[in-house]
């Protein structure tokens, strides 16, 4: 099976940074983590971000001031942790609805390159509408109180969004084939660097935009950085299925399971290629019960999350891990309720007990995301 | 230690990728675009104790009758990309990134700028620059562009923004103790101006800098106004002490009326440097590196790009062309230098060439070609030290000729001699580039 972590803040759980998770805007707190990620072998590391301040409610800003606010942009701490790690998968979030699809498609490409072939990309749609204010160039819709009681709800309100962020991927992915692998040349007797004709405009024109291009940046060591998405109702579903390698999925039983892969089945049987499948977990590992409980009195409330929550030893986990991973998943990503307390306990616990069972790899056999995840590097997708 | 009375010399390194500069030809010439390019040229600069690297920007491929121009290096990465991994393996070293004020918006730049601060511990730099042609426009949403004065307008409110947004955090609201994390209210802001209308709340803790160096290069009358009002540090294209001196003078002078002092902004010419061991073999050196910057090739695309014509029928070697140049017609797209009074230009070529008797590659070798310092280590220290206790400029951003090895020379050569005539640091006395700048924290 494959393995991630998404990395966050202080952890998922809202009173992880009462734990002492360290000084979570420098640079060095993302460099242990990663690096403890790396020795356990992971896929990837995730990392979250938005252009918005955190907040406890899914669609409007808060005000409160006892959990995580701030953070550094995830594309460039994936870029640091870059030239200290060797093998592990960065993966950035960036948002698509207020960015420039050009920068991203560099940003995203250059850490494929300062990586050596170990880039990928979340890209994410700006759901809260005050973010807009942010960039003042046009408004995005205001998910209401009863919407976000349901995920389909949600989606439906997106649905333009999701649309353009369509749009957005296939302008970034173009940009990343415009430039053939041998397009440098050096010929010295023409005085030629390189070779004009392996370096294509894309002429992007949507609804929404128009990219000329070619890219600044030339085509990534993996000639496509691994994209990847999370969803939880059917228009993600569809987006997943037409621009990503990898989904993030959140079943809560073994039940769940099956119906979502049904679901997700269907948007790639209408809307695209293969994708691998992860489900998304937010884990608390112990030995003794009782930490959950007592970050939740810390926080007032209990913590309830979009994915399933996990709370037991290292050996429930695999155990759990084990059995949805029969169920057809690919992978998971697990999002550690507190750093680095249940990062550790992932690659110093769950790791060797899934190694144990022959479920998981015990070293890297390949430098590339692409590689860890058995995607085989892609020919230059021309346009027709 | 620092000689008494004399200003120290600031020195840069720029990574190249545009223009000429790189003989790619030279088997030595690695990858313009690989990590360890990046790495081994910035750590030179770093054991060489510069203030800082930069990396230029350029966000459209040049093209050159209708085609992506071939002659020059090409490709380039997201220079906060790189930086960001450059932080993590320098420890001193300033890092400075170009990023154009009008294909960008000011909350997604500050907070970028402000995590490679973050990253680095202080080091983070931003040379702010417009765009001017549609050409550009062409891949962005925003698309189009901005007439010339609109440029500096934007640019200005941007920045003004930028730093609303650095300030909307202050020095430890990041409490994290007992139940509160930060203080209330932090990343406030709200501003409505001609060019930007926002309000929110900013994402990123203040830095270590508070606010990142500012970079202003362009010689126009508003760009030497607007450096004088906001910049930090200021590049020049006056690498001659003639035109350099009244540069030098005439932005220095504006500091005043801003409340400044002349210290507090850095005035650093784009330089380039050829060093063997006598005078005569560097010279020679220079010749040769000349002639690999202007290719028999780059020679006919130069005159093209002044002439506005197809002139690839012309021998590089003989006399220039009879015929007339076409002013309206821009045959080299995305390339600054060719974009204005080329009618002029091409008169001034032409009697230069009628002058010295010159070919098409001598004139351009001579016109593009040359070389800022040339000579012995020893040659080239007194001409830096010179240059600058001259008031010709506060130091230099060299610009190397090699990737990766091209900074190598300047490092284990000249930099010694200028730290043993105490007109360069022999250590980092801080840990910020502020401090390496000598520049007041704010």
């Amino acid at each position: 099976m494959h393995l991630a972590v998404a990395l966050d803040g202080a952890g998922w759980h809202p009173a992880a940074w009462r734990s002492r998770a360290g000084d979570l805007f420098s640079a060095g707190y993302w460099l242990d983590l990663v690096l403890e990620a790396e020795r356990g072998h992971l896929d990837f590391v995730t990392i979250e971000d938005g252009l918005g301040l955190q907040t406890a409610r899914f669609h409007r800003p808060d005000d409160r001031t006892d959990q995580v606010r701030g953070r550094l942009d995830a594309a460039l701490v994936a870029a640091f942790v870059a030239p200290l790690t060797t093998h592990i998968g960065l993966v950035p979030t960036t948002d698509v609805t207020h960015t420039e699809p050009f920068h991203v498609a560099t940003g995203i490409a250059t850490l494929d390159h300062a990586s050596n072939g170990r880039a990928g990309w979340r890209p994410q749609i700006a759901s809260r509408a005050a973010d807009a204010s942010h960039f003042g160039r046009r408004t995005t819709p205001q998910l209401t109180d009863t919407d976000v009681l349901d995920p389909e709800s949600i989606a439906r309100r997106m649905r333009p969004l999701f649309a353009e962020a369509v749009d957005v991927v296939e302008v970034v992915r173009r940009l990343w084939d415009s430039w053939a692998d041998d397009a440098e040349i050096r010929d010295v007797a023409t005085g030629r660097f390189i070779d004009a004709d392996r370096v294509r405009h894309i002429d992007f024109v949507g609804e929404h935009f128009s990219v000329k291009g070619p890219a600044i940046t030339p085509r990534p060591p993996q000639g496509q950085p691994v994209v990847a998405s999370l969803a939880h109702a059917s228009t993600p579903f569809e987006f997943a299925a037409a621009c990503s390698d990898v989904v993030f999925l959140t079943p809560h039983d073994g039940a769940g399971i099956s119906r979502i892969l049904a679901q997700v089945d269907d948007a790639v049987a209408r809307f695209g290629r293969p994708l691998l499948r992860f489900a998304d977990l937010v884990v608390f590992l112990d030995d003794t019960p009782g930490r959950k409980a007592r970050l939740d009195a810390l926080s007032g409330t209990e913590f309830t999350s979009d994915a399933a929550v996990f709370a037991g030893t290292p050996a429930a986990l695999a155990d759990l891990l084990v059995s949805w991973h029969a169920e057809g998943l690919d992978g998971f990503r697990l999002r550690p309720g507190a750093l680095p307390h249940d990062l550790h306990a992932i690659t110093r616990a769950v790791v060797p007990e899934l190694q144990r069972r022959g479920a998981f790899r015990t070293s890297y056999d390949a430098t590339t995301l692409r590689g860890h995840l058995r995607l085989p590097r892609p020919d230059r997708r021309l346009p027709i | 230690m620092s000689a008494p009375g004399k200003k120290q010399v600031h020195l840069a390194a720029q990574l190249p990728g545009i223009h000429n500069v790189t003989v790619w030809s030279d088997p030595r010439s690695e990858s313009q675009i690989a990590i360890d390019s990046f790495v081994r040229l910035a750590r030179t600069a770093e054991r060489g104790k510069f203030d800082f690297f930069f990396l230029a920007e350029g966000l459209r491929l040049r093209e050159h009758k209708g085609r992506v121009y071939e002659l020059d290096v090409v490709g380039r990465p997201d220079n906060l990309t790189v930086l960001a991994a450059l932080a993590a393996v320098t420890s001193r070293l300033g890092l400075a990134a170009t990023v154009n004020a009008t294909f960008n918006e000011p909350y997604e730049v500050a907070r970028r700028l402000s995590t490679l601060d973050h990253l680095s511990g202080g080091r983070a730099a931003w040379n702010v620059v417009t765009s001017y042609d549609a050409f550009t426009g062409e891949n962005f949403r925003r698309g189009g562009f901005l007439a010339e004065a609109d440029r500096y307008d934007r640019a200005a409110e941007f920045l003004q923004v930028a730093r609303l947004l650095w300030d909307s955090w202050s020095d430890g609201d990041v409490l994290a103790e007992g139940s509160e994390f930060v203080r209330a209210g932090v990343g406030q802001f709200v501003h409505s101006g001609r060019h930007f209308n926002i309000s929110g709340r900013f994402t990123t803790p203040r830095g270590p800098q508070g606010r990142p160096v500012i970079i202003q290069s362009g010689e126009s009358e508003v760009g030497r106004e607007f450096a004088a009002a906001e910049a930090d540090v200021i590049f020049s294209k006056y690498d001659r002490p003639a035109d350099a001196r009244p540069f030098y003078r005439d932005v220095k002078a504006r500091l005043a009326r801003h409340g400044r002092a002349e210290a507090s902004l850095k005035i650093i010419p784009t330089a380039t440097v050829v060093i063997a061991d006598t005078d005569a073999e560097a010279a020679a050196y220079s010749a040769e590196i000349s002639r690999g910057q202007v290719s028999p090739q780059t020679a006919i695309a130069h005159l093209e790009a002044i002439w506005g014509r197809d002139l690839s029928s012309y021998d590089p070697d003989g006399p220039l062309p009879e015929i007339d140049p076409e002013p309206e017609s821009l045959v080299l797209k995305g390339h600054s230098t060719f974009r204005k009074g080329r009618a002029e230009t091409a008169a001034k070529w032409r009697a230069l060439a009628a002058e010295r008797g010159l070919s098409i590659r001598e004139l351009v070798i001579e016109v593009h070609g040359g070389h800022t310092f040339v000579g012995s280590p020893r040659t080239v220290a007194d001409a830096i030290d010179h240059f600058v206790q001259t008031d010709g400029a506060d130091g230099f951003v060299f610009v190397p000729h090699l990737t990766p090895g091209g900074l190598d020379d300047l490092v284990d050569r000249v930099v010694p001699l200028l730290q043993e005539k105490g007109v360069f640091r022999g250590d980092y006395s801080g840990t910020t580039l502020r401090d390496h700048l000598g520049l007041e924290a704010l």
